[in-house]
C-alpha cells in the first residue's frame, strides 16, 4: 500500500464518524418513553393509533380552524362525549403534566414542537 | 430500456421489503438483519476499495493543470488550480470536496450557424449536484436523532435550523424539499439531454431511482402517512446499542424505507457512489504539480535495479560500439604492442 500516513488515517476517521452511533450509545439500551396516562377518562378524541402517529395533525387542524376560520371549540368524541378542542382546557385536562406526558416522547424522538412559542407553560416543580 | 430496467429493480424491491415485513418474521429479517448486513457490507466493502486504491502505484504525477504552473518568478502562479506544494494541493482539495470546483468549470459546447463552435458556462449541474448532495449530509445527520439517546446537540441545532419556517405539523424540512427537487433534476437531466441520455447506463439510474425512492418514503412517513416515531426509534437505536426491539406498531412503508437503505449501503462500495472515498484519492486532484522541482522515482521500479547511466553503458560496451563503428564519447585506451592475454591464469 502506498501513501500509508494518509491512507490509514483517512479511513479510521471514516470508520470512526459512521459508526458514530454505535459508540456514543455504547451499552445503553437508553430509556423507553412511558407517557403518563390520564387518570379522568379512559378514550382519547381519537383512537390510540391515530394520537400516537398524528396528534400535531389534530392540533394544527384544531389551532388553524378556531384561529384563523373561527371555528368552535366543542368536539365530541365517536360516542358522544364532549370535549374542548383546546390544548390546555382539553388535552391537559386530563394529561395534566406537560413534563411526564409531552416530553417523555418529545424528548425521545428529539422533537420541539413550538406549542410553547404562543401557548403559556404550565409551571412545574419536578 | 435502461431506465425502465433500473425503475423496475428499485418497485420490485419496494415490493419485496412491503410484502416481505408482513409475514412472520419478517420484521426482524427486514429492520434487523438486513440493516446490520448492509452496514458490514458497507464498511468492508468501503476500506477493500480504498485499500485497493492505495495498492495501486501512481508512477506518474499526473495532475490536472487548470491554471498557470509554478514557472519563472515573474510569471504568477494559479496556486489552487496548478498547485506546486502541499498547501496549495490541500487548498485544492478543500476546494473540491466542500464546493465541487471541477464541476463549476463545467461547460456546453453548441454548435450555431456558420457553422460556429460556441463554448458556454453551464453551472446547472454543480449547483444542483452541490445542493443534492448538502441536504443529502443534512439528512443523514437528521437522521441521527433515531439512533442516538440522548440526542447530540448538533443534530437538535440541524433539526432547528432544517425546519426554521415552521410551516405545518410536524415541520417541514427544507432538505426534504432541496433533496426531492435536486435528484428530479439530476435524473431529468439524463433523459433531457440526449448526449448525456446516450451515455447513461443503469448503473447511473438505478442509484438515482434508489435515492428518490428513500427520499419519497421519508417524506410519506412523515407528511402523509405519518409512522409511530416511538416504536421505530426504539428499533432504530436498538440496531445502534445491538438491543433492536421490534414493537407490532411499525407500519409497513417503514421497512420499505430501511430496506431500499440497507439496498443502497451494500450497493455503495461496489458501484459509483465509491466517489465519496474515491474524492480523496483522485490522483488529478491530489497531487502537487511539481515533478521539474522533485525526482519522482516510480514505485515499482526493482531496487536491485541501479540506475544505468550512459556513461557506465559506454563503459561495458564500449569495445563492441567501437567495432560496430558507433560514436563513443570516449575512445578505446590506446592498445598495447602485444594482444591481452586472458585474464586468468
Amino acid at each position: 500500500m502506498y501513501d500509508n500516513n494518509k491512507i490509514i488515517p483517512g479511513l479510521i476517521v471514516f470508520v470512526g464518524l459512521i459508526t458514530f452511533p454505535i459508540w456514543y450509545g455504547f451499552g445503553s439500551a437508553g430509556h423507553l418513553p412511558i407517557p403518563e396516562k390520564s387518570t379522568k377518562s379512559k378514550e382519547c378524541v381519537e383512537s390510540v393509533e391515530y394520537m400516537r402517529t398524528s396528534h400535531m395533525v389534530l392540533l394544527n387542524t384544531w389551532r388553524d380552524g378556531i384561529v384563523r376560520m373561527g371555528e368552535t371549540r366543542h368536539g365530541e368524541t365517536a360516542d358522544g362525549t364532549p370535549y374542548v378542542r383546546s390544548l390546555q382546557k382539553g388535552c391537559m385536562n386530563c394529561h395534566t403534566s406537560k413534563k411526564k406526558f409531552c416530553d417523555e416522547c418529545h424528548t425521545y424522538a428529539s422533537v420541539k414542537p413550538y406549542c410553547w412559542d404562543c401557548h403559556l407553560q404550565p409551571k412545574e416543580t419536578n | 430500456m435502461r431506465i425502465l430496467k433500473s425503475l423496475g429493480i428499485v418497485l420490485v424491491l419496494m415490493l419485496v421489503a412491503y410484502l416481505g415485513a408482513a409475514v412472520p418474521g419478517g420484521p426482524a429479517l427486514f429492520g434487523v438483519v438486513f440493516p446490520w448486513l448492509a452496514f458490514l457490507i458497507f464498511v468492508g466493502g468501503f476500506i477493500s476499495k480504498v485499500v485497493g486504491w492505495a495498492k495501486s502505484p501512481v508512477p506518474f504525477r499526473i495532475p490536472t493543470t487548470c491554471g498557470q504552473a509554478n514557472s519563472l518568478p515573474w510569471i504568477k502562479q494559479n496556486k489552487l488550480d496548478c498547485p506546486s506544494t502541499t498547501m496549495g494541493v490541500i487548498g485544492r482539495m478543500l476546494l473540491e470536496i466542500f464546493a465541487f470546483r471541477s464541476l463549476f468549470r463545467n461547460t456546453r459546447a453548441e454548435i450555431h450557424d456558420g457553422p460556429k463552435l460556441v463554448y458556454g458556462s453551464s453551472k446547472y449541474l454543480w449547483l444542483f449536484g452541490l445542493m443534492f448532495h448538502y441536504s443529502f449530509l443534512v439528512i443523514v445527520v437528521r437522521h441521527m436523532r433515531l439512533f442516538t439517546d440522548p440526542v447530540p446537540f448538533f443534530v437538535q441545532a440541524l433539526e432547528f435550523g432544517d425546519g426554521f419556517l415552521q410551516v405545518g405539523a410536524p415541520v417541514l424540512y427544507q432538505s426534504d424539499l432541496i433533496f426531492l427537487g435536486a435528484v428530479t433534476f439530476l435524473f431529468a437531466r439524463r433523459v433531457v439531454l440526449p448526449a448525456i441520455r446516450y451515455i447513461s447506463l443503469p448503473a447511473d439510474y438505478f442509484p438515482l431511482f434508489l435515492i428518490f425512492a428513500i427520499g419519497a418514503t421519508g417524506v410519506l412517513m412523515r407528511y402523509f402517512l405519518r409512522v409511530d416515531v416511538v416504536s421505530i426509534k426504539q428499533l432504530t437505536h436498538g440496531l445502534a446499542t445491538f438491543q433492536p426491539v421490534l414493537s407490532g406498531n411499525i407500519s409497513g412503508i417503514f421497512f420499505v424505507h430501511i430496506f431500499l437503505v440497507s439496498i443502497l449501503m451494500a450497493y455503495f462500495p461496489f458501484s459509483k457512489l465509491m466517489h465519496l472515498g474515491g474524492v480523496f484519492l483522485s490522483p488529478t486532484r491530489n497531487l502537487a504539480n511539481n515533478s521539474r522541482m522533485v525526482r519522482h522515482i516510480n514505485p515499482w521500479n526493482d531496487p536491485s535495479i541501479k540506475p544505468h547511466s550512459y556513461a557506465s553503458y559506454e563503459d561495458d560496451f564500449r569495445e563492441f560500439m567501437v567495432e560496430a563503428g558507433l560514436p563513443v564519447d570516449k575512445e578505446l585506451p590506446p592498445k598495447p604492442a602485444a594482444e591481452d592475454a586472458p585474464a586468468e591464469s
